[in-house]
């Protein structure tokens, strides 16, 4: 096997208690900190490398990062602040888990960069409330920064403040949808805010705020401390680096990997121990639940990163490729995924509250053999009248699923009206 | 300016506009992008996206109602793009909702029918069972269907927004999310019944009017609210010769597009079983029933027989304060050509002293939006979002927009908006706190504005809040002091407005009076008060106010709608004034057995609904309606009674052959000699002692403000509607050894009543609450001043 593992987020995690101060400090940690805050490295070079390196967001929607950093300078007026998505919901995605777990300071940095990049005092990270140890983790490692003096008032005696607190979910997957994580934060209910204005402009308590996920943040200050072009040339072009996946599902090796953008998937799967029990791959979701399904003889053609993904018609998401073999029910499947997302409608939007529930309610009718020939037509078209028609994109995340199951596997689908079971 | 197209057409419009307010432009021309979540009034919600439209460039339709319009744009509401999305939005909405429109009040003014007509597919695909959700308990106000609701948060964001109080939120999530009140319990807010309006399906109904009529078959008239000095605009809806209901009617310079719940809903008192409806007399303590000729002889008679014998003076005429302008220049005109002055409507006052300094007629100085302008604004002896339902919503806006609003109140009241610091003291301690604040003032260097104000606050020792306020008062910008209810029912109400008055001079800012009932203003400028004729006209020889008329033992009264007990400061006095009167008239809408067992005469007149006429709001803006239905029974307009009395007195100049003749009259005397509201700064000899143990304070609750609102059933049933209790401290009940379950005897100089102790951190030490326009409190005298307490054993 020709690739090198573990290059940004974790690169500590063969060494000893990798999330502690000291081992991240043996590291190189905080030195891309230190040399920016010594040599006031204007914000402008910072985001100008960031672009360089095509790093791009890591929570789901690939925004490029340095892009996003400079929507708000050192001179828009504060207070504004930086936050960071650690709510990690998306079904199969478990890499922010382990970050968090293994390597909490080089987040820390990350934020802290941003807050000196966009002129923040205060930051505050939205935890999942489920992850009971990464939790523990970041709590440790905020006060070992703060203690060390990388945090908190005039940091390692720059003048600078940087405040970073942090706040335990409830729960919802809605809440990792970045307004309505805003709005959680603020002590309301966790509902999506109609886009524009976007955060940059009318984010946290209605000031400017950066918000980027967990692997997104930890990805910078490596990036700082040996250049975006470095970054950009682990990947690819426009997909520039290392990312994390979570691989789930039947493979021998379930896991996170952190491998180069670009990387065949064919070799990710063979990192992940193939698929179990000698079976043959049958398809593959190749970045979180709400990423249209791809069968598996399409998947081994593809390699992993945004633009490959998203021109088979799909998305690389967060990075949770979930792996399913010849055994799969795919009815079964969708029925499974529909439900999740009528579970987690926050209900606002009409065709998403009244939407959800329905494409659950004819999956699972197909699923249960008491669907009919009609169903099939309705259950893409209702899940078709719900596209490009509701606040966050939480009613598309099963949606398009919705009209990729019925594209590559309809057969399955007819099957179980007729048969009223698996083939 | 820039320029977009819609449906072919063009526009200039301002930039930051929603696509939808450029369609709604009433001459766009454009038809009716349909839309649940959007009201012009309340924030964007954008969740039900049935206002989707087709925007070029861009790949998905966007919502008209929070999409800003850019130059060039090109917008499409009817395009194939558009019509298919806003269909499957009206499908999803249909999905759910229960098809009972045949049933629903709101049928035939609802906006999901209207909408479903032109969108909606006659046959459903979706053949799941549909939710059902369990209905909420309001209150006695709103009634509820909750398997109807479509989920729009328009009621939600009222609360939020324009009522000041998060009543009603959505409450889980998805499928499962409800509209509700989180604990279950009745609406509080006195502006609760514009949530019916807002709802656009039939989730929300009015309760009085459940059940009662269709829409298409009723009448729609114009009207103006008779309770506050607001004025609102409103619509009456009319089947057969009643009021069915009442709902706004839009204005935007006086009430918007809202209503208070005390306008919306005392309709239910015009077809009330107390409505008197036809003349009766006295004759040997029994009641007759009479035709209109012979009870009024019957009044002339009497009335000028004892001016003859006993001379004018000895009549008196009480006005409610509510009466149309009409009705309040032919009472005093009657009066005055009979040879009397004795005549008020300031029934809730007890204190005259500076009436003579007042301005043409108590008011504000401004127009009630213009309150939305003020810096600062201080509220003196005002609950105002109760007395003045729409004028609170007007300061809310006014906080909103970062006015600092500053109260000093003899309890700590829930505004609906933002207080910036506030003093709360006993009742009798207010005049000190505008003295030390005056005093500040003068430390500051601020000149005084007439002398001897110096020495009279002398003394005061400033609190902070004094430092404060007077720090905000002299900041730039425009200040108003407001006087409310308890600053003009005060025992030295005198006192609060010319300390008011000199405040407002050192810091160049106005004062305003929030004044009682729905035309105050009206009867000031048509000479309703005894010491000034119509049009300000100076008074050799000033009548009786109120308080002397009733100490005054006159020999007749003439009541017109007024309830003595319940609508005057002192019950006590003013029912034995009464009983001892040797003839009382009463010209009212209801019969009242009070009223009934000292009058001698008793003619029935009707409410604003059934009559012409016109009320002067607090700016002073006339706003004359016509009556929505005729009269009921042999009930007729007060007018045309004191017009055919003064007629029988044989009185010059009564020759009115309609309202708007008597409107004309006094119109001219207005325009001909334009009233000077200037008045010299006067200053009081003294300042009043603070009284040093219990004393009593007292409000006319909002829903007992008035003849007409006190026989509303609904609202006597909410839960903002006072019962008449003795609400006090738990400090002052510890000491007096009281508990909440207990009575107690209240005694006030000759009064005593028994009642109910209520506890609230609300009220001041030393102070007890004890509202008025209760049967049980007319048994005590004034509405403040000392009052003894002692546990009752009964
Ligand atoms: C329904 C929904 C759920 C989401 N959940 C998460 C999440 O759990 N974690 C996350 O980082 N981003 C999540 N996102 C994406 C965020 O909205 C946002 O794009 C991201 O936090 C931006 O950070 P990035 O630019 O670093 O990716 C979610 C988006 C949607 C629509
Ligand atoms: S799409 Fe669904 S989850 Fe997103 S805001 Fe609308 S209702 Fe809520
Ligand atoms: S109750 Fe009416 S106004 Fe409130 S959310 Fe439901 S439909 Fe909208
Ligand atoms: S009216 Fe625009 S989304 Fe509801």
């Amino acid at each position: 096997m020709s690739i090198t593992l573990n290059e940004i987020c974790f690169r500590t995690l063969h060494q000893h208690e990798p999330w502690t101060l000291a081992t991240y400090e043996q590291a190189d940690g905080y030195q891309a900190l230190k040399r920016i805050l010594a040599n006031k490295t204007p914000s402008q070079e910072i985001v100008e490398q960031l672009k360089v390196s095509s790093l791009r967001g890591r929570g789901g929607a690939g925004f490029p990062t340095g892009l996003k950093w400079s929507f708000i300078s050192p001179s828009t007026p504060a207070p504004k602040y930086v936050v960071c998505n650690a709510d990690e919901g998306e079904p199969g995605t478990f890499k922010d888990r382990d970050i968090l777990r293994f390597n909490p300071h080089q987040l820390i940095e990350g934020m802290i960069i941003a807050c000196y990049v966009v002129g923040a005092t205060d930051a505050y990270i939205y935890i999942r409330g489920e992850f009971y140890e990464p939790i523990a983790r970041v709590a440790a490692a905020l006060e070992e920064a703060k203690a060390a003096g990388y945090l908190g008032e005039n940091i390692l005696g720059s003048g600078v403040t940087c405040r970073i607190h942090f706040h335990v979910g409830a729960g919802a997957y809605i809440c990792g949808e970045e307004t309505a994580l805003l709005e959680s934060l603020e002590g309301k209910q966790g509902k999506p805010r109609f886009k524009p204005p976007f955060p940059a402009n009318f984010g946290l308590y209605g000031r400017p705020t950066t918000i980027n996920n967990v692997e997104t943040f930890a990805s910078v200050p490596v990036i700082l401390m040996k250049g975006g072009n470095w970054f950009l040339d682990l990947g690819k072009p426009n997909n520039g680096g290392y990312k994390v996946f979570s691989v789930s599902g039947h493979v021998n090796k379930p896991g996170n990997y952190e491998i180069p953008l670009g990387t065949p998937f064919s070799e990710l799967l063979e990192l992940a121990g193939g698929v179990w029990k000698g079976r043959k791959l049958k398809a593959v979701i190749p970045g979180g639940s709400s990423a249209p399904v791809i069968p598996g003889h399409m998947m081994m053609d593809l390699t992993m990163d945004y633009d490959c993904i998203a021109k088979a018609g799909s998305m690389l998401g967060s990075g949770a490729v979930i792996v399913m073999d010849d055994s799969t029910c795919m009815v079964k499947v969708l029925a499974r995924n529909a439900e999740f997302y009528h579970d987690e409608s926050c209900g606002q939007c009409t065709p998403c509250r009244e939407g959800t529930g329905w494409v659950a309610r004819v999956a699972d009718r197909i699923e249960h053999g008491e669907g009919t020939e009609r169903d099939l037509a309705l259950m893409t078209q209702v899940a078709m009248a719900m596209v490009g028609r509701t606040i966050c994109v939480l009613a598309d995340s099963i949606a398009l699923p919705v009209v990729s199951f019925m594209k590559y596997y309809r057969e399955e689908f007819e099957y179980h009206v007729k048969h009223k079971r698996c083939p | 300016m820039i320029e977009v197209e819609i449906d072919g057409k063009k526009f200039q419009v301002e930039p930051g506009k929603m696509i939808i307010e450029v369609a709604d432009q009433i001459d766009s021309g454009i038809g009716e992008i349909p839309r649940f979540c959007y009201h012009k009034k309340l924030s964007i919600a954008a969740n039900c996206r049935m206002c989707l439209v087709d925007v070029e460039k861009s790949g998905k339709p966007l919502p008209a109602c929070a999409t800003p319009v850019t130059d060039g744009m090109i917008v499409r509401t009817r395009s194939q793009k558009a019509r298919e999305a806003q269909k499957a939005v009206m499908e999803f909405l249909l999905i759910n909702h229960p098809l009972d429109c045949p049933i629903c009040d709101q049928g035939g003014e609802c906006e999901l029918q209207d909408v479903a007509m032109g969108y909606g597919q006659d046959i459903s695909r979706y053949n799941e069972g549909k939710r059902s959700v369990k209905d909420k308990n309001l209150g006695s106000l709103v009634a509820t269907e909750m398997t109807r609701c479509i989920h729009c948060t328009r009621c939600v964001r009222f609360g939020d927004e324009i009522a000041g109080m998060q009543e009603l939120g959505t409450i889980g999530r998805g499928e499962s999310t409800e509209i509700g009140t989180c604990v279950e319990r009745s609406l509080v807010s006195e502006l609760s019944g514009n949530i019916i309006d807002l709802c656009p399906v039939g989730a929300l109904t009015s309760k009085p009017f459940r059940f009662s009529a269709r829409a298409w078959e009723m009448e729609q008239a114009p009207s103006i609210a008779p309770h506050d000095c607001v004025g609102s605009n409103l619509n009456l809806h009319t089947l057969r010769q009643k009021v069915m209901r009442v709902v706004p009617r839009e204005n935007e310079s006086i009430n918007e597009t809202w209503l208070s719940d005390r306008d919306r809903f005392s309709y239910e008192a015009l077809s009330s079983d107390e409505r008197l409806l036809q003349p009766m007399i006295k004759e040997n303590d029994e009641w007759l029933v009479t035709d209109w000729p012979t009870a009024l002889t019957l009044v002339a008679e009497k009335l000028g027989k004892i001016a003859q014998e006993q001379g004018a003076n000895k009549i008196g005429a009480l006005l409610s304060p509510s009466s149309t302008i009409e009705e309040i220049y032919l009472s005093q005109k009657m009066l005055r050509k009979l040879g009397s002055n004795n005549i008020d409507h300031r029934l809730q006052q007890i204190d005259f002293s500076a009436q003579d300094s007042m301005p043409f007629y108590p008011g504000l100085p401004m127009s009630l939006e213009d309150i939305e302008t003020q810096n600062t604004l201080f509220l003196v002896g005002s609950h105002i979002n109760h007395e003045q339902p729409i004028a609170g919503y007007r300061v809310r806006k006014a906080a909103l927009l970062g006015c600092s609003v500053f109260v000093l109140n003899p309890a700590d009241y829930t505004f609906r908006f933002p207080v910036q610091d506030k003093c709360i003291v006993k009742p009798s301690a207010m005049p000190n706190v505008l003295a030390e604040v005056i005093k500040v003032l003068l430390e500051k260097g601020i000149e005084e504005p007439v002398a001897g104000l110096r020495e009279l606050v002398n003394a005061v020792q400033p609190s902070e809040f004094a430092h404060t306020l007077a720090a905000a008062l002299l900041t730039e910008g425009k200040k108003t002091i407001i006087l409310g209810a308890i600053a003009q029912n005060h025992s030295h109400a005198g006192h609060i407005k010319q300390l008011a008055d000199a405040l407002a001079k050192m810091t160049h800012g106005h004062v305003a009076f929030l004044t009682a009932g729905a035309n105050s203003a009206g009867a000031w400028i048509a000479g309703g008060i005894p010491h000034r004729g119509a049009n300000k006209k100076n008074l050799t020889h000033p009548g009786m106010n109120t308080q002397q008329m009733l100490e005054a033992r006159l020999s007749a009264y003439l009541l017109l709608n007024v309830e003595p007990g319940l609508d005057c400061a002192n019950p006590l006095l003013a029912n034995q004034a009464m009983s001892t009167a040797e003839f009382v008239v009463s010209i009212s809408p209801y019969f009242c057995h009070k009223v009934a067992s000292y009058s001698d005469v008793l003619l029935p007149s009707v409410p604003f609904s059934e009559t012409a006429g016109t009320f002067v709001n607090a700016e002073g803006k006339w706003q004359s309606f016509k009556g929505a239905v005729q009269p009921q029974g042999e009930a007729r307009p007060a007018w045309k009674i004191i017009r055919v009395l003064a007629n029988l007195l044989e009185l010059p100049e009564f020759d009115y052959q309609s309202c708007d003749e008597v409107y004309g009259e006094l119109m001219q005397k207005v325009a001909e000699n334009k009233a000077d509201s200037h008045f010299s700064l006067s200053i009081p000899s003294y300042l009043p002692q603070t009284i040093v143990g219990i004393e009593r304070l007292t409000e006319w609750p909002i829903y007992r403000a008035d003849s007409l609102v006190r026989r509303a059933p609904s609202l006597q049933e909410t839960v903002i509607n006072d019962s008449p209790v003795a609400r006090m401290s738990l400090d002052l009940a510890n000491r007096l050894q009281l508990s909440a379950d207990c009575h107690v005897i209240v005694k006030q100089g000759e009064g005593e009543a028994i009642l109910p102790v209520e506890l609230s951190d609300t009220i001041p030490d030393n102070t007890v609450y004890i509202p008025a326009g209760f049967g049980l409190t007319a048994e005590l005298a004034a509405p403040f001043g000392a009052i003894s307490i002692e546990r009752s054993d009964s």
